[in-house]
């Protein structure tokens, strides 16, 4: 079902995407704090998403065959 | 405050519809030429924007204006869909562009043995689930329009009469466009190729709006997101809502059902599911979709905090209504043309939605809903005898302007009630009914169709109980005791604490109950009996999609069926000149003309199945073949014959490739010799001759290679032509000693007879038994020393049969060589004095010897040199014999 080194990495990234976006990891960030004048948590929210974003990018564009 | 006056939006949002009709055509004229503009992976990531409603661009600052971020699980739940969208995705295109599928309710009912109550009952949860849906981006249209062309304060004045709202003419406006791009004629694979690219289109629109929009509050209003956030910080109101706890306890539960639904509802929303897997042309686009989707979808909620806040800042709380920030905060502030450009991008996001969900819902109810009840009843069969094509297509279009019209209906009746507001996770959770039986559908072959009955019948019921009919009740259209005190007072029935499970929100509590039961009766309905034949076939073909190519796929089907019927057939959806085109591109192997074999009954399916859904085109098929039902045991003989068949591919394919090597050998070294001879014409006599030795050579070993290559495949094919006899082995040996006696003379070697001095005559093959003496002969002479080689020929006799045996004084065969010898094309010896062989002399050999009943075998030592042996029993010609006529028996 989920053969090849690729699809394992998607599975991976899913489960570990799956954690961090939710409790209790997610709570890490929830402090009264601001980097470069913005509020930590929606900043770290975004950022944990792009960096999800690159992460399949980086994934499924590297040319090699997905099965 | 200004506003913009009623006519200019009116005629602003017509405009953007016939720009979008244009674009539509193009690409629809652009398909026709074949430089199709859809074919691109930007175009299909950006067509899955369609999943950005009108509840995205005017609601998530809304609800980020009173909760904050709990806007974003709606969005962060399609990112971690689409990492496994390579995965699941990808196995959902291929089983429905393989089997024609076009609609969630097609695929269902596919996948569980063509069941026309299942299609039903999808199609049925479907309208109910989403038809609200359609009315709420109808309401998102005409508030948005209200806000714009009334000054703020004043309430919008409710159009008198139902033929004064505007809502209606868009409506009937978008009616028509989805017809024109949906259904203006029929596509029997449901692609339509205009729509996405307009939809593509309305994406990039609603996504630019949006970010203007944006930027305008973020820097023109305020000074950049850091002033906004400190103005925010310093708001003891506003403050709590960077947070995520905002002063209570986190709802860690609501947040990880909302990431979980919205991940389902990626791919089971109706509209989901027509841009991603039924408008898909190309499998490895979801490569590009699986992140720069997720992406879009980042892109456009970059925004949405900035916009609720400068709302909240700029208006104060509860003084404008935060749904509509977007519009009314460049209108507060001068800009009626960016509030102009902000209304037609909610345009775009709500026209879109309601184009694709009102195209794949009114495919649903055309192909799975009426076609199914109108082939049945009998009036109708007869009434249209001829070509239904035109009757397809007045349905179709029917389905659409209905599916609408049904939407603009319950947005004038539900208004601004609970029930409609609330809509859009009301719609997701009822989709995400769909999951257990296709997710279980595409990875378990065990699921049945009891199984999804049992489980969709069982979590709707439960979604309407728990998470509906509580809507209605805050709608004020239900006794507030429902909810209260249950229904008949029963207080453990009550639809929002289900058997008194407290400490969840109504949706997490919904989800957890509806899906429970629905998964639950998925597996455990599934686990009460075993499939039916036809089932477990559509099991098979579904859940190993990837396992089979397209020719070495099983045909579940068996019967009698004529070509002109289903010509006719076929004819009667699709149009005579495209059934006559199916049926002549169909490679006709059956024996008899004017019988169709399996794999065009199959096809002809297929193709009906595109036109009308998989069930109607079961029933239609059905209807003018004589077939016989499948039981599971035959679904099983089935799949092994075609497993075999595949094994004997794959043996095939071995053997070319090996063949192809053994052949090149040779016609290198005539061809290399041959040019040297061509290139240099005073070439020396001596060395002409010697490379024509070598030309005379190798052609005579090609020949030898092929003449072999046609026995071998004669024997293993059991067509081998076989003479038996009464065969005398004393007097044979002794002819292939005489035979050999030049090569071994050749060679300075000796042959050796031992024979016993009487022996019955055995019933065998006297040429192919020579055969394969001079083959052991002759590879004995390759391999004895070049001085004093000795090479015995034995031969015993007992009661059970001969035993002849080859030994010579070689250097043996290594051990690890031992077995390799008798496969196809192996030579013994190291490569660089390699005896010159076809490779093909051991293995069919060995064949030979089976053929009779006995066996073929080397002996050999280190330093012992090598013994071939063979044995044949006395009764072997017998067995033989008898063998080959049970098998000609069994293949007639």
């Amino acid at each position: 079902m989920f053969q090849g080194l690729a699809a394992q990495r998607l599975l991976a990234l899913f489960f570990a995407g799956a954690l961090l976006l939710n409790f209790p990891l997610l709570a890490l960030w929830d402090r009264d704090a601001t980097v470069l004048g913005l509020p930590l948590f929606p900043l770290a929210l975004f950022v944990v998403w792009a960096v999800l974003i690159g992460l399949t990018a980086w994934i499924v564009e590297r040319g090699e065959d997905v099965e | 405050m200004n506003t913009l006056a009623g006519p200019l939006v009116i005629a602003a949002a017509f405009a953007y519809l016939l720009l979008l009709a244009g674009i539509a055509t193009l690409a629809d004229r652009r398909a026709a030429q074949g430089r199709s503009v859809i074919g691109n992976a930007w175009v299909y990531t950006l067509s899955l924007g369609v999943y950005c409603t009108a509840w995205t661009y005017f609601g998530s600052a809304g609800r980020a204006a009173t909760s904050g971020v709990w806007f974003l699980p709606i969005y962060l739940g399609p990112t971690l869909a689409m990492v496994l969208a390579w995965v699941v995705v990808r196995k959902m295109i291929r089983i429905s562009k393989t089997y024609r599928i076009t609609s969630i309710a097609d695929f269902i009912a596919s996948r569980y043995g063509k069941s026309p109550s299942l299609a039903a009952l999808v199609t049925l949860i479907t309208v109910v689930g989403i038809v609200p849906y359609i009315a709420l981006q109808l309401k998102a249209l005409a508030g948005g329009y209200a806000l714009l062309t009334t000054p703020v304060g004043a309430a919008a004045l409710p159009a008198a009469h139902w033929w004064h709202d505007s809502t209606l003419y868009v409506a009937l406006a978008l009616a028509g466009f989805t017809i024109v791009f949906g259904a203006r004629r029929l596509d029997s694979a449901e692609r339509h190729e205009g729509m996405v690219a307009a939809i593509a289109f309305e994406s990039v629109v609603k996504l630019l709006a949006f970010l203007v929009v944006g930027a305008y509050v973020a820097y023109g209003l305020f000074d950049g997101l850091a002033d906004l956030a400190a103005r925010v910080r310093a708001a003891p109101a506003l403050a709590p809502l960077l947070r995520l706890e905002q002063g209570g306890r986190f709802a860690y539960e609501q947040w990880f059902a909302l990431i979980g639904l919205s991940m389902l509802s990626t791919i089971f929303l109706p509209r989901q599911f027509q841009m991603m897997v039924v408008e898909n042309v190309d499998e490895r686009h979801v490569k590009r979709a699986a992140w720069a989707f997720p992406l879009y979808l980042l892109l456009i909620n970059l925004f949405v905090l900035p916009i609720a806040f400068g709302g909240l800042l700029i208006f104060g709380a509860g003084r404008m209504d935060p749904d509509g920030f977007v519009l009314s905060l460049p209108l507060a502030h001068g800009q009626p043309v960016l509030a102009l450009v902000a209304y037609i991008g909610g345009m775009s996001a709500a026209t879109g939605m309601v184009i694709v969900e009102t195209i794949a819902v009114s495919t649903m109810v055309c192909n799975d809903l009426l076609m199914p009840w109108l082939l049945r009843t009998r009036r109708f069969g007869a009434l249209a005898a001829g070509d239904l094509t035109h009757t397809l297509l007045a349905i179709r279009r029917g389905a659409i302007v209905g599916v609408m019209l049904l939407g603009y209906l319950y947005f004038r009746l539900a208004g601004e009630a609970y029930a409609l507001v609330s809509i859009g996770l009301i719609s997701f959770a009822a989709v995400a009914q769909f999951a257990p039986a296709m997710l279980g559908g595409i990875y378990w072959k065990g699921g049945t169709k009891l199984g999804a009955q049992v489980g969709l019948v069982a979590g709707f019921a439960l979604w309407i109980y728990t998470l509906l009919l509580p809507s209605f009740v805050k709608s004020g259209w239900l006794a507030a005791s429902l909810l209260s005190e249950g229904p008949w007072g029963v207080d453990l029935l009550k639809p929002e604490r289900l058997f008194g499970m407290g400490g969840l929100d109504s949706l997490t509590h919904s989800l957890f109950w509806s899906l429970l039961a629905n998964a639950g009766g998925y597996v455990v309905a599934s686990l009460v009996r075993r499939p039916s034949g036809q089932e477990a076939s559509q099991a098979l073909l579904f859940v190993d999609i990837f396992e089979r190519s397209v020719v070495r796929r099983p045909v579940f089907w068996r019967g009698r069926a004529r070509v002109p019927d289903l010509l006719k057939l076929a004819g009667r959806f699709l149009g005579a000149a495209r059934a006559q085109q199916l049926i002549d591109e169909h490679p006709q192997s059956g024996a008899e003309p004017g019988v169709a074999d399996a794999r065009l009954v199959q096809l002809v399916e297929t193709q009906l199945a595109g036109a009308i859904g998989s069930a109607s085109a079961r029933v239609m098929v059905a209807a003018v073949v004589e077939e016989e039902p499948l039981a599971l045991d035959d679904v099983m003989r089935m799949l092994e014959e075609s497993s075999q068949l595949r094994a004997l591919d794959r043996l095939k394919d071995d053997f070319m490739a090996s063949m192809s090597h053994e052949l090149r050998t040779p016609l290198t070294a005539i061809r290399a010799v041959t040019e040297l001879m061509r290139d240099d014409a005073q070439m020396p006599a001596a060395q002409r001759a010697a490379f024509l030795d070598i030309v005379v050579t190798e052609t005579e070993r090609l020949g030898r290679l092929v003449n072999q290559v046609l026995d071998m495949a004669k024997i293993e094919s059991g067509h081998g032509e076989w003479h038996t006899d009464d065969v005398d082995l004393r007097e044979l040996l002794a002819h292939a000693g005489q035979t050999t006696a030049a090569m071994f003379k050749e060679r300075g070697a000796t042959l050796q007879l031992r024979l016993p001095d009487a022996l019955p005559t055995l019933r065998t093959d006297r040429d192919r038994l020579l055969q394969v003496l001079l083959n052991l002969l002759s590879n004995a002479t390759k391999f004895v020393p070049r001085e004093g080689g000795r090479v015995e020929l034995r031969l015993r006799a007992d009661n059970a049969g001969v035993t002849v045996e080859v030994q010579d004084n070689g250097p043996g065969v290594p051990a690890d060589q031992q077995a390799l010898i008798f496969e196809k094309f192996h030579q013994g010896g190291d490569a660089a004095n390699r005896p010159q062989g076809t490779g093909l002399g051991l293995p069919i050999s060995r064949r030979i010897v089976e053929h009779f009943g006995g066996r073929l075998w080397l002996r050999s030592e280190p330093g012992q040199g090598a013994c071939f042996a063979f044995f044949l029993p006395w009764a072997g010609a017998a067995e033989a014999s008898s063998r080959h006529t049970r098998h000609e028996g069994a293949a007639a």
